[in-house]
This record gives structure tokens, sequence and C-alpha cells, in this order.
């Protein structure tokens, strides 16, 4: 299988199946809206979803870093669905977080919903960071935003293909800036064609789409709008 | 309603005066089987009555609770009258005594509830019942509820109950889960369910069985009456209409309607050829047109909205005469079949091209003529479907049948002949599924505080959970309280606790109002709404324009910008999809791109399959067949083979680079698919390399690289297929995933509505593939995702009769090695291309969509 790459400011990285993000360069890894414990905030307004949300989302991440071996792992914001999550985190999933800080630089970029997470979990806590050609941030800037990494908006894509359109979670770049697909098992998309992505891609974008197997790149006008 | 006949005396001594004297006003005498309905209902029994359409049946369930109704007080008096009041006082009948000694000492309540499964019967059945009570003054309150009736009406009914309540399983359902089901039904002398063959087999017949479970309760040793047609198995409704009781086989009395006369049934004998595939019966429009031309009014039948369209589509391309010929289905405006339905009433239509949505329905006595286009599926189905035409007793009613294709005449000749001798497809009872019994704890939950071991009992006694154990239904009960994980995560946001007397009672007014906003077993498809406009201007704007109607999300995402298709008897252009509408322009004339069509909708059944297969085994018994199909049916015996009825074959051939297996159970779409899915898992094994297989209704055809003539076919063919490979392949299917969501939905994981919603706007409803992720990974044996397999595995991959297959096809499999494709495997071959399936697909397009952009986008020319 062979990997996807996405150049971003001149730095080469990979976009993994997974939904993370890979610098090899700088051996980082990079994930975005994990929204852990969305389970159980929804449980709060009577919707019993089941309560494996976080576990899900956590093995995904442990797995990817078990493949790639992170010197940084940085997670993008809205690390929790509400400020209240990392309180609710169960044991199996906060043994799982600690293993995940275990040798290596853990950063928890803030979200809108999440300032909390370094307090209760570890890990350092930043609005943003800078490491060579890009910063890791996450709600992306207005305008031009030469190297940055950024989360919040939940990419999807639907591909339009010989016999059906597919919709599929998606890394979208220009080669400038990249969003990231939200990486929590229980986060929805918006479509990249929704005016939120308009003006950070003024120009044209591709999508990313990630697929069972590999991830599939996919030019503007091969997508169609949701 | 009945036939002209001189009434008999014995007749009179059942029937009281006033009930005598009106049918005699009408000329009418009362047909034996009403009599004997008004014989049981003296007795308190319940009975199941099967008759055809049209012949009395619903007059016969209501005559009972008429005649018990006729003497005694009006509902608005409450003082409870002496026994024996009434216009015959003087009238000494000891059925009818017994009939008004039951209502005499009746205080308020509804005294009879009739639920059908269309609201729009409920309200014509109301109507029709009006008129004898009116004529010999009955002091009887008929009223209807439904989803239409007024709030201002509904909570009047709570206070002042009618005598007849006339309403549909969901209805049913809200007014238990309410603390005034006691006093609305405490009293309940009679339930009459209507269309109950229907309704019973059904995600809303469980339902409806649990809530007759709690009529019982409520009011015990009332009696019922299940109004149905013709069955083959009229012991599985006969239990269903009794309460059940362990160790037990309790059944109700079963009353046969005269059979009326025998159907004339014809199949269409065209001039032209008769296709070798396809479903849309191009060739034989002029014929239809030409029938409808000589009938007064017909039901022109299909089996998918998509040949409803494209039928209704092509009779008005060559509409000469501009007869007015209306369509119907489910997925148009409701206001827009409602006019129809209309015009019908009023007899100004001359033909309508419809879907199964008109199966059922109100009696409309023009139809003189039902024509069936495509494949009758069933024997039963095709039954209800001729019913449909002429209402009148002693005339037989009139029906064409309409093959699409060669293999459709079989069918149809099948069916034809299964009609003649009277046969109709065997039913299996149904298991209750556990989504509807969780919908129901709830609701239960709702009405009032309950015991866990008296709920038991009580669901128990409704035969589709008769074998329900207790271990399951304390899942169940798990599973509504905190969602039934066995991480115990939500204790504190329980929807159901324990009272300090060991009572479940609802933790809150809130869970008791999304009860009520999502109650319900029917779970539509994700719809879009399907808007035309004049202009389409792209994806970011506001449109206004025509609402015609809603289509399904998964056939309009096949769609690209510029294609064209059929719907509501019109050309569209389909432009995209804005929010949660398609946008479409009016399209071009001329043909429109017709889908990639699915083939029917309903397997066709396995008693209508064997005959299908015993016909081609029996060369004499082609003496009915037009000559094309006799001479293809020739041929394949020559060139190739005709097996017996219990055998199958296999033939394999190659053709082009490829080496074609195909084999003809006769199982089904669904079924064969299923088939195919796991053959090609096996043939990759066995290093046959396959590259892809298509099913069709009666035969599968898979190829691949290697040949496969010298495999063994019953080590291919081996039923422990369904073993590991079935978990694994089903696991990632999405129609396991499409089960899973109507399960969630009915289970109340989902809510259809949320209160919340309305006020905030924000996202409260949720992708349920990804919630079957989490939960198949974390907890695969919770009990929505074994609802969901039993639901997938006997429906909708019909997993069941491929095992039924394989268990009839051991050692009965004939191998006939071809050198090139047989007459048999034609009409297969043809649908490659036109469907594409395989494990892999869409992995296989992501993957060639992309590739070839990016091909495209490097291209330095």
């Amino acid at each position: 299988m062979s990997d996807t790459m996405i150049e971003i400011n001149g730095a080469t990285l990979v976009a993994d199946r997974s939904g993370a993000l890979w610098w090899p360069a700088e051996r980082l890894l990079a994930v975005a809206d994990l929204h852990l414990e969305k389970g159980s905030s929804f449980a709060k307004t009577g919707q019993l979803l089941p309560p494996y949300d976080s576990r899900a989302t956590l093995s995904r991440l442990s797995a990817a870093v078990g493949r790639f071996e992170p010197k940084t792992i940085v997670c993008l914001g809205d690390n929790f669905h509400d400020p209240l999550g990392p309180e609710r985190l169960d044991a199996e999933s906060k043994g799982i977080v600690a293993m995940l800080q275990r040798k290596r630089r853990f950063v928890w970029i803030e979200g809108n919903h999440d300032a909390a997470a370094a307090a209760v979990l570890g890990g350092e806590s930043a609005p943003e960071i800078e490491i060579g050609p890009l910063v890791f941030r996450h709600e992306p800037r207005q305008g031009r935003a030469r190297g940055e990494l950024a989360g919040h908006l939940h990419p999807v894509a639907v591909a339009v293909t010989r016999a059906r359109r597919l919709r599929r979670r998606c890394f979208v770049s220009d080669g400038e800036r990249c969003v990231l697909p939200a990486f929590g098992a229980y986060t929805g998309g918006l479509d990249v064609f929704d005016a939120a992505f308009a003006p950070l891609f003024p120009r044209s974008f591709q999508a990313f789409l990630i697929g069972r197997d590999r991830v599939y790149p996919f030019a503007h006008s091969g997508l169609a709008a949701e | 309603m009945s036939v002209r006949e001189r009434p008999k005396t014995e007749n009179s001594t059942v029937l009281p005066p006033v009930f005598a004297a009106w049918f005699a006003s009408r000329g009418w005498s009362p047909r034996p089987f009403q009599l004997a309905l008004v014989e049981a209902g003296a007795n308190g029994q319940s009975v199941l009555l099967t008759a055809p359409t049209g012949g009395g049946k619903t007059l016969a369930g209501f005559l009972p609770s008429l005649i018990e109704l006729s003497s005694s007080p009006s509902v608005v008096q409450r003082a409870p009258l002496p026994p024996f009041v009434g216009e015959d006082e003087r009238y000494v009948n000891p059925l009818i005594a017994k009939l008004k000694a039951r209502a005499a000492v009746r205080p308020r309540g509804v005294h009879t509830l009739y639920i059908s499964p269309l609201k729009a019967l409920a309200v014509d059945i109301a109507r029709n019942l009006e008129a004898p009570a009116r004529e010999m003054k009955l002091p009887v309150k008929i009223e209807t509820r439904t989803g239409d009736t007024s709030a201002h009406r509904r909570q009047r009914q709570r206070h002042l109950p009618p005598d007849f309540l006339l309403t549909t399983p969901e209805q049913v359902a809200l007014l238990l889960a309410s603390g005034d089901a006691p006093r609305m039904f405490g009293n309940l002398r009679c339930v009459i369910l209507d269309e109950l063959h229907a309704l019973a087999p059904s995600k809303r017949g469980d339902l409806l069985a649990l809530d007759l479970a709690r009529l019982s309760v409520l009011a015990p040793g009332h009696r019922r009456v299940g109004l149905s047609a013709t069955v083959a198995e009229p012991e599985i409704l006969g239990r269903y209409l009794v309460p059940q009781r362990a160790g037990e086989d309790r059944r109700v009395a079963h009353i046969k309607g005269a059979p009326g006369a025998k159907p004339d049934v014809s199949i269409l004998a065209s001039e032209k050829d008769v296709p070798w595939a396809g479903h849309m019966a191009r060739h034989a429009l002029a014929d239809i047109l030409a029938q409808i031309k000589k009938a007064t009014t017909a039901l022109v039948f299909v089996n998918t909205r998509m040949q409803a369209e494209f039928v209704f589509q092509q009779l008005w391309s060559i509409n000469d005469e501009n007869l007015p010929i209306a369509l119907h289905h489910g997925s148009l405006s409701p206001e827009q079949r409602r006019k129809v339905e209309a015009a019908m009433i009023k007899g100004t239509l001359r033909a309508v091209v419809c879907t199964s949505t008109l199966d059922l329905g109100i009696d409309w006595g023009a139809v003189d003529l039902v024509i069936n286009v495509g494949a009758p599926k069933g024997a039963s189905r095709l039954a209800q479907r001729i019913g449909r035409s002429n209402h009148r007793m002693n005339e037989p009613s009139r029906a064409l049948l309409v093959p699409a294709n060669r293999f459709e005449v079989l069918e149809c000749e099948a069916a034809r002949d299964a009609l003649a001798h009277g046969e109709l497809d065997g039913e299996k009872p149904r298991h209750g599924a556990l989504d509807v019994l969780a919908q129901h704890v709830l609701g239960m939950a709702v009405a009032a505080p309950f015991n866990a071991d008296e709920l038991y009992a009580e669901v128990v006694s409704a035969s589709p959970y008769r074998d329900l154990t207790r271990d399951d239904f304390d899942r169940v009960i798990d599973y509504v309280a905190t969602g039934g994980y066995a991480l115990r995560a939500y204790e504190r946001y329980a929807k159901l606790r324990k009272t300090p007397e060991g009572l479940w009672r609802v933790a809150s007014p809130q869970v008791a109002q999304r009860y009520r906003l999502n109650c319900g077993t029917i779970v539509e498809a994700p719809m879009l709404k399907v808007r035309v406009v004049r202009n389409y201007r792209g994806p970011r704007v506001t449109y206004a324009g025509r609402i015609l109607g809603q289509i399904e999300e998964w056939f309009l995402q096949q769609l690209s910008q510029g294609d064209t298709f059929l719907f509501a008897g019109q050309i569209l252009r389909f432009e995209g999809i804005v929010e949660t509408e398609a946008i479409v322009t009016p399209g071009p004339p001329g043909n429109p791109k017709i889908p990639s069509f699915e083939g029917g909708k309903f397997p066709l059944s396995t008693f209508l399959a064997a005959r299908v297969r015993e016909m081609i085994a029996d060369p004499k018994r082609w003496q009915f067949l037009p000559d094309q199909v006799k001479e293809w049916l020739g041929i394949q015996r020559l060139r190739s083979l005709l097996p017996r009825a219990d055998q199958m074959l296999v033939e394999t051939f190659p053709r082009g680079s490829r080496h074609y297996l195909v084999c003809y159970p006769f199982d089904g779409r669904l079924c064969h698919q299923s088939l195919g899915m796991l053959l090609t898992r096996r043939l990759e094994r066995i290093g046959a390399k396959p590259l892809g297989f298509v099913a069709s209704e009666y035969s599968l055809a898979l190829w691949a690289l290697k040949p496969m003539h010298t495999l063994d076919m019953n080590r291919l063919f081996d039923e422990d297929m369904l073993g590991d490979d079935l978990d694994a392949w089903l696991g990632e299917s999405a129609l396991l995933k499409r089960s899973f969501r109507q399960c969630a939905v009915i289970a109340g994981l989902i809510e259809r509505r949320h209160p919340a919603e309305e006020k905030s706007g924000r996202q409260v409803t949720f992708s349920s593939d990804l919630i079957y992720d989490v939960l198949r990974s974390h907890q695969p044996d919770h009990i929505l995702l074994r609802a969901a397999y039993e639901d997938a595995a006997a429906f909708a991959l019909d997993i069941t009769r491929l095992g039924d297959l394989l268990r009839r096809i051991k050692g009965n499999i004939v191998l006939k090695k071809l050198d090139r494709v047989s007459p048999l495997a034609v009409p297969v071959l043809l649908d490659i291309g036109k469907v594409p399936v395989g494990m892999d697909a869409n992995e296989a397009l992501l993957a060639e969509a992309s590739d070839d952009l990016i091909a495209e986008a490097m291209k330095v020319d």
C-alpha cells in the first residue's frame, strides 16, 4: 500500500488512513478533533449512545502511534467534546492517554471546548505551536496562513465515481495549509464545498479521501458538493 | 355488500328484528359468515374471518358490536340502565340476550376498537358505518383517530371516548402509553383488526401484538375479530389473536367467508418478441393501453417506483385519446397521492399506474381490471392485487399479467396456475423483534410504573414473543434503562429507574415526551425532497420552486449533474443536492437515463420459485407458454440441460478471456447476492481468481480468470460457507448497517425527533454508521446488534433462505461444462455491467476515480 503524500509549505507529510497526519522529518504525528467523551456528553441529554467512543478513538490513535513511533504528538484541539470531558474519561482510557504521553512530547492544542485536558491528563497545553515551516492550531485563520495545520471544520468530501458518489472524511490542502479530518469516533463532517472552506482555499484545493485501505487524492474537479 | 337473496327464517332468529329489517330494507340477506360472527360475538368468542374483499367482511366484524350497543345506554348517559332495554323487549332469543347482557352493564369507555394498517381505510370504514347506525337509529358514537386528528378532538376523545374508535396501530401504542389507558379501554369489549394478513407479519405487527397483550390486561376477556384475506396458514393469525400461555397452543376459531368466483387471470400474449432481460415491459405498452381502453377503470400494478414512473411516462407517450391515466407511489407528495385517490373515488380516472401503495386500501367500485406488469413475485401478493378489482362477489375479478422477460413468463404462468388451484404462499411464524419490544417497554413505563415479572408475563402472551426468554427480556429493560452497555457508564442518566417498591418508572417527564415524539416502527430510508426549479444557480443558493415528492438519498447519490431521470411522471434533470433537497430542472424530452435498476423489490416467494422449477423440468407443462419461450427452453435442453425440479444446474463456459459459472437456484436476487459474495470469497481462497458476479431473481453468474469446471461443486456450495465467511462479510455489509439504523431508530437509540433540535438547531442526530462501528468493535453481543443481525438475516440478505437453498441442493447439483453460453444463461449475462457489485466495490471505485483524476492532472501535453 503506497503512502499518500501531502506537501505543505515545503514540508512533506503523509496523510495516514487513520486520519492522522505524519511528518517523518520531525517524527511528529498530528490529529484533529478527537472529541473525546462525546457519547457521555449526549447521555446528559438522554441519548444513551455506546459509551465506547473515547476508547475507540484512543485505540485508533495508539495503533497509529505504534506504527509511526513519533517523538511528538499534537492534538489539534476540540480534544474533548465538552469542558467536563476529561473528568468523565474512564480509567482505561486515561491509561491509554498516559501511555501515549510516555517518553515523548505530547501537546494539547486548545480548541473551543477544552482548555482543561492538560490539567487533568498531563502533557503540554498551548493555543498554538510552531515547528519549522509549520504552525499547529485549532481553528484555521481567515485569509492566507502559510504552513498552517488545523482542524475544527471536520472536512468530508463526496467523490464522483463511475457508479455512485462516495462520501468520506478527508484532508484538504492547497499546498500552503491543510485542514485535517476529525479523528474522533463520533464526529460528523462538513462538506468541503461548504462556505466555511471557501476563504481558506481561495484558488483551489485537493482533498485526500480516507478509504478503507488507503488515502485517495482527488482534485477539486473530481468532487461533488454534498 | 351482499347479494340479493331471500331472507331465510333461521337467520332472523339470530339477528334482532331491527337488524333483520335493515338488511331487508336494503334488499340484502345476511351472509352465513356474518351470522356466524354474530353468534361468536354473543358467546364472547374471538374469531379469524378470512374472506375475499368486498363480501361484507368489515360489516361482519362490526355486527356483533352494533347489536350489543343497540340496546345499551348511550355513552353520554353514564348511569347504568337495566338490562334488556330496547326496541324489542318482547323478543326472546338467547344469543341476543347474551349480547345485550354483556353490553347493558357497560359504563363509559371505548366499546369496540378497530385497527387498520391505513388511516384512509379507518376513515372510510367509519364513514360506511355511519349509514347503518343512522338508519337503525343506534345509539353509537363512531370516531376515528389518526395522525390528522386535531389536538382538540384527541383531548375530547380521552375524556369522552367514543363507542367505536377506528384507528391505526401507532395511535393505539400512543393511547396505551398514557395514564388514561385504563379509563379509555377498561371496558373494552371488542377489538377488530382489519387486513391482518398484511399487518401481522411485520414490525408494526409485533408492536400491535404487544399492544393487544396490554389490552388483554386492561380489559380481560374482550373478544377479537381478525379480518384477513385468504392465507395459506390461518393458524398463525389464529394464534396472533389470542393471549398465549406456555405449553398450550391457543388459537381462535376460523370462519371462512364465501370463496367468491375464481378470478379470471390471463397472461398477455404480445405480438412482439418476449425480451431476454429487463423489467420494464417496454414491448407490451401498446397492448396495455389497448386493455385500458376496453376497461372501465384499470389498476396497473408494478413492483417498483422506477417501473411505475417508466410505465406511466411511456403510456402517456402513446396515449392518443388522452385517457385520464394517473400515477401513484409512495414517494409522491401526499397532496398528489390524495388527489389521485379522490379522483378514483369520483370515478374520473381510467387507469392508475401504482406500486404496492395500492395493494391495500379502500374499495373502488369502478375497478374492473387489474394489470400486473412484471413478475408477480408471490401468489398471495398477486391474489391480493387481483382482489382490488370487481368487488361484486359473484362476478370474477379480471386480471392480466404482463411478463417483462422470459423468466417472468414462467413466473406468471406458475402464479396463474397456483391461483387456479387456490394455492398461496406459505408464511412462517414471526419472532418478535427486540427493537420493537424496547420501544414498547418504554411506552409501558410511560403509561405507569411497571413490575418486570408482570410485564414479562404480558409480553410472552403475545404470539410473536411467546418464545422470548426472561434473560432477553431483562436485557431489553436494561437497554431501555441505561443503554444495555457492559460498561456501566450511564447509571446517572438512566431513562428508567426502579422505585423502592421495585417498579420501573420513567426518570423524567422529558423521557415520556420523547417517547411520544419517536413512537412507531415505520422507519423511512433517508429521503431528500425533490424541488424543481427553472434555473440552477449553484449549490450555495436558496431556491424557491415546487416540491414534487421525496426520493431516497442513496438513489440520488448515484446521479451526477445533468443525469436525467423520471419522477412524478416528468423527465427531470438532476442539478445538485442543496442541504436536504435535490434540486432538479425540467429535463429535455426524449429518453431519460433510467438509473441502474434493482429488479423487483420483493423476492420471488419460495412457493412460486418451486413451481417455476417444476414447470421448467416438465415440458408437458409448457403448453400455455408462448412459442418463443418454448423454443428457448427447448434449445436449452439440447445445448445444455434442463434440471429436475429438485436439482440445481451449474453451467461453466469460457467467454472472452474469462471463465463463467452460472447457477440457477430461483431464490430471489437478495439470496443470490449473498450467495455470490460468499462464493467469491471461497473461489478466491482456492485460487480461481474471481473477478465479479451478478445476481438476478433466478440465477447467479460469476466470472474468474481460471476455469471452474474442475472444482468440486458439492464442496463449493457446501453449507459451511454460512460460518466465519458470512460473519466476516456481514460485519462490513452496508445492508447490515442499514438494518442497524432501523433498529436503532425503533429502539430509540437514535431519535427521529428531539425536542432540543427544534429549540437549538444544534446537531442532535447521529450517523448510525459511526455508532455501529464503535458498538461492533466494543460490544458485539449488544442487543441492538443482535436485532439488526436477525433482521438482515431474515430480510435484507435472505440468509435464512440461503441456508434452505444450500441444504436443498446438497447432493443435487448437476454440472454441465459448455463451450459457450447457454440460452438460460443469457438473461443474467445481459445484466453484467448494469449492476456493479462485489465486496470491494466502493474501495475499487474510489481507487479508480482517484487514479483517473490524478493521471489526468499530472498529464503533460
